[in-house]
């Protein structure tokens, strides 16, 4: 008897509707110390699931979470990138972000072809994402949603890149918080209880300058023939520990004092699991920084044009645990290091708003190349809310005193509560140079129902984005997905020559005129009166003639006195 | 009469050539009160960069002048000064011939009451001179072209301008009685603004006066001319709005010219009332009021055309100052118009009752529009409430003005007829009431 429902067990197991595909995880941790003291921890968790969903035939999760797995197919979407951010990744100090993302909620997704209402499959996913992630992302609307002609090409698979299956939309208000980062552990394999995860402890990682948790769902190539589609999940967080508000004062690091934990095993789901740390020589001298305990290898890739040494230590591998139960990896400086000599990375840029008064304005944006001799194109995207009406005639682009025409442009204008304004300009910016964009606004005064509960604090302008191929000085290797670290693989480099940067600037904050909220009866009343005197003076005037006056006789008054006259025994008035 | 408005002329166009050289230029074009959301340059020129871009200037929410002032800019945008100068001095000359002929119809009319006994024997002080008509067409003039309100409408090259040329020319060719031609420009300039439909009543009662067909309902010959009338403007207009099809090639002009004069989705601050009531207005009751106050412009018309049939051209100044002060998006230029119709009623001055106070209301109103502007907008010290206050100081300036200037033209007439020193039954004198 048992051993017949066994057997029937094993049976159903081997012929049930479709084996379990095969899915793969890998996670890694990557610290990296920043030029002004700070360190820099990216984590990477990536579930990669040999299945194809959108046939729709899958009913089997395993590692990949279902609550995306079932998103992804019942809404047709190809590519789908959520971010949500607080603080700014300072480039001009830290260099070049392995991935950044604007402050707030940044939401942009490819749809398959088949999808015929892009727009509503849209605003289910969006209304979906913000039950899933408990973040406001049901604001996404047709008043900050653009479809980008040039930026945010796929990054997975591709056949066809018809832009009008493209929505970007980002929400510069949004607040991170612990609430968002719960569900997001939530939907990794092993949750926060075993792994790399452990590390992510709240109090921990919100207490820093920069906060960005992502999830990045994309197509990939089951192998190297391409013949067969699979789907990766990788959710990456990146967050800066400050010297000073978390260092204590001191440059030393070490897993312990940024997250207040260690690591104590690796997740018993996950195939590979390792920690990177950079120990890049600077100016080629040798090694500044010193890890302990001593890792288990060195790996030297060429990240972002540059060669880099990582110390690597595999929790997988036996040999890392033995001395002691947890992994504490320490990163002590050798010598102090000046501050004179902090790289400027090659692309960076800044945006801000000038003018005074609450009627016009202008946003200027700076971009810097410090490249010594390569130019190179970059495509910038702004998106602008409606009620700053800007100017396209104001465009203008000067680079080094001259003034520079772009070669595409792209500028769709707002209309009014439905759209916002989205610019795309292709620049190419020389050698060595800084090239400011100015652009005129004008602000708009809204329906005393528009505005926020806090309308002082003003609005946000969400920030522009820069995608570019910087070229990079070393020529890179063509990078083998499977076997190279997960930092090095997101985006999809198209040749040695030049890696791929998306750049975002600073988000804006402009104050609008603003009606008095007190009013709204007042005003209706005294404008009302204003068109009532009107239309009385005008009535008079319409319909009364001109009469002689008849003598009355009297008012109130009049005859009351008559009356006490008569008493008085005196003639009457 | 040539050589005082020729000279009056060249004044005017060196002030205004003065003006734009300096630096009041700028400043003058950014003021919310000359320059509106529907006619301000700064947006003509944003709509011909978007064609050069490839985007239609009607696809945004930034322009929403009619197809032919794109279509004329194209072309004159290097002369724009010049552009506006002229159709200052246009507009000037058109008020000064339809005034002057005006003065004869008024002239010869009054003759022929005389003639008919129709007066009072005591009116005699009423009664109008040729010497004294003689120098109001060139106060008209005069009183358009340096009034300040038309000179900052110029420098700030706002299309009111041309709107005022329009509509100046409408009321000539009425004025001379020619019925294709006053139809055309009344029909043109229903398609740039949409409020000077409402003139299609003062024209009609003042050429069919001009033929000598009485104003009866069951006459033929009144209804055939209305119907010509009538028939020559719908053609005109329906003729104009494609010819605007053909030049962009799509509709997309329709809902931005005229259903953002009449839906006011831009509440940017002007000198009318429109702007701060809809800012404040609850959602519920938007619709309703955008239509009462749509409606509030239009519907004077019929009982002014009832009560002001024999005075046409009197009805046509009260209904351009009722567009001017109750169109959805005001600005000066459009008082300038109204305002230079003044001299042709000074001999009303004996009968106004409030002309010191109004006139103090208006200049200062005036005076403190930018005043209060700077303290809201650039100051922070004043809010929204301030700039909104003198509106409605000014609005209800403009409104008693009218109704004064109505006031004294009704009281002239009944003297007229029943003479200028009334006694009482008892023979005490009398005092008039509107009753």
């Amino acid at each position: 008897g048992g051993m017949l429902a066994v057997v029937v067990l094993l049976l159903l197991a081997a012929a049930g509707p479709g084996r379990a595909e095969r899915d793969v995880l890998r996670e890694e941790l990557l610290l990296s110390p920043l030029p002004d003291g700070d360190v820099a921890a990216t984590f990477q968790f990536r579930t990669r699931w040999d299945a194809d969903l959108q046939r729709g035939s899958v009913s089997h999760y395993r590692l990949f979470p279902k609550a995306l797995g079932r998103l992804v197919a019942a809404l047709g979407v190809r590519e789908l990138h959520l971010a949500l951010t607080q603080g700014f990744w300072r480039t001009r100090v830290w260099g070049q972000p392995p991935l950044q993302a604007p402050a707030g909620a940044e939401l942009w997704v490819w749809f398959q072809p088949t999808v015929t209402n892009v727009d509503k499959a849209w605003k289910e996913l969006s209304n979906i994402l913000s039950g899933i992630f408990c973040a406001s992302l049901n604001f996404i609307d047709s008043t900050n949603t653009v479809t980008p002609t040039a930026s945010f090409k796929p990054l997975g698979l591709a056949n066809g890149t018809d832009h009008h299956l493209l929505r970007y939309a980002v929400l510069p208000r949004e607040v991170v918080c612990t609430e968002n980062l719960t569900p997001w552990k939530k939907l990794l394999p092993c949750g926060s209880k075993a792994g790399l995860a452990v590390l992510l402890k709240a109090e921990r990682l919100f207490h820093s300058s920069y906060h960005s948790q992502a999830v990045h769902i994309r197509p990939i190539c089951r192998d190297a023939s391409c013949l067969a589609v699979s789907w990766e999940l990788r959710q990456t967080l990146t967050v800066v520990f400050d010297t000073f508000s978390s260092g204590q004062g001191k440059k030393d690091w070490s897993l312990f004092k940024m997250f207040s934990r260690t690591l104590t095993d690796a997740c018993p789901l996950a195939s590979q699991s390792k920690v990177y740390v950079d120990i890049s020589p600077k100016n080629k001298e040798k090694e500044l920084l010193e890890v302990t305990p001593p890792p288990t290898s060195v790996h030297e890739a060429t990240v972002q044009g540059d060669k880099r040494t990582y110390a690597v230590y595999d929790l997988l591998s036996p040999s890392l645990f033995n001395t002691s139960r947890s992994l504490n990896v320490q990163l002590k400086w050798k010598r102090p290091q000046d501050s004179s000599d902090l790289p400027t990375p090659v692309l960076h840029a800044q945006r801000y708003v000038s003018g005074y008064g609450l009627q016009t304005g202008e946003i200027s944006t700076l971009i810097y190349n410090t490249h010594p001799y390569r130019a190179f194109p970059v495509i910038l995207l702004e998106t602008v809310p409606w009620y700053l009406r800007l100017y396209v005639h104001t465009l203008t682009i000067i680079t080094k005193g001259k003034e520079n025409k772009p070669s595409y442009i792209h500028y769709q204008p707002a209309q009014d509560r439905k759209r916002p304004h989205l610019l795309e300009m292709l620049i190419q910016l020389p050698a060595n140079s800084v090239t400011k964009i100015t652009i005129q606004f004008e602000r708009a005064l809204l329906k005393w129902t528009e505005y926020t509960p806090d309308p002082n604090h003003g609005f946000y302008v969400s920030s522009s984005v820069l995608s570019a191929l910087v070229p990079s000085v070393i020529a890179m290797k063509d990078v083998d997905v499977e076997h190279s670290p997960l930092f090095t693989s997101l985006f999809p480099s198209s040749d040695g020559s030049s890696y791929f940067v998306r750049l975002y600037t600073e988000p804006l904050l402009v104050n609008l005129p603003t009606p008095d909220f007190s009013m709204p009866y007042n005003v209706i009343c005294l404008t009302c009166t204003v068109v009532a005197v009107c239309y009385g003076s005008f009535y008079n005037l319409l319909t009364r003639t001109f009469h002689v006056e008849e003598p009355s006789r009297g008012g109130l008054a009049k005859r009351l006195a008559n009356i006490i006259r008569k008493f008085r025994g005196v003639p009457p008035l | 009469m040539a050589a005082p408005l020729l000279l009056v002329v060249l004044v005017a166009v060196t002030v205004r050539a003065a003006l734009y050289r300096s630096s009041l230029a700028a400043f003058i074009s950014e003021r919310v009160e000359v320059a509106s959301p529907l006619n301000a340059w700064k947006r003509v020129v944003e709509a011909l960069a978007l064609l050069d871009l490839g985007v239609s200037p009607y696809s945004g929410a930034i322009f929403h002048e009619t197809p032919l002032i794109i279509y004329l800019f194209h072309f004159l945008i290097e002369y724009a000064e010049l552009v506006f100068m002229i159709t200052d001095v246009l507009t000037a000359v058109a008020l000064y011939l339809a005034i002057q002929d005006f003065n004869k119809v008024v002239f010869k009319k009054q003759k022929f009451l005389i003639e008919l006994d129709r007066y009072a024997p005591d009116v005699a002080e009423l009664i109008r001179t040729p010497m004294e008509m003689h120098y109001i067409p060139l106060k008209v003039a005069l009183f358009y072209l340096l009034n300040p309100y038309t000179v900052m409408s110029c420098v700030a090259k706002s299309t009111c301008a041309i709107n005022n040329t329009v509509i100046a020319f409408f009321i000539l060719a009425t004025i001379k009685g020619s019925t294709f031609l006053s139809a055309v420009f009344l029909a043109l300039a229903t398609y740039q603004s949409l409020y000077p439909l409402t003139l299609f009543a003062p024209a009609l009662l003042y050429l069919l006066q001009r033929q000598f067909i009485p104003i009866k309902l069951k006459s033929k010959s009144f209804w055939l001319y209305t119907m010509q009338y009538a028939a020559l403007y719908l053609c005109s207009l329906v003729v104009i709005i494609c010819l605007s099809f053909f030049l962009l090639n799509s509709w997309d002009f329709i809902p931005s010219v005229y259903g953002f004069i009449l839906s006011v989705p831009d509440l940017t601050p002007n000198i009318g009332l429109f702007w701060y009531f809809f800012a404040e207005m609850f959602e519920h009751f938007s619709l309703f009021f955008v239509c009462v106050f749509q409606i509030n412009v239009f519907f004077y018309t019929i009982p002014l055309a009832i009560k002001l049939k024999e005075h046409p051209v009197f009805f046509m100044f009260v209904q351009i100052a009722i567009i001017s002060i109750f169109k959805s998006y005001p600005t000066v230029g459009d008082i300038a118009l109204y305002m230079a119709f003044l001299p042709v009623w000074s001999h009303l001055y004996r009968f106004l009752r409030n002309m010191f106070i109004l006139s103090c209301v208006l200049i200062v109103c005036s005076l403190l529009f930018p005043v209060l502007w700077h303290l809201w907008i650039y100051a922070g010290s004043a809010n929204s409430n301030f700039y909104y206050a003198i509106t409605l100081t000014f609005n209800i300036g403009q409104i008693l003005l009218i109704s004064d200037y109505f006031y004294a033209f009704l009281r002239r007439e009944y003297y007229l007829t029943h003479g200028l020193h009334l006694t009482r039954q008892d023979g005490t004198e009398a005092m008039l009431v509107l009753k």
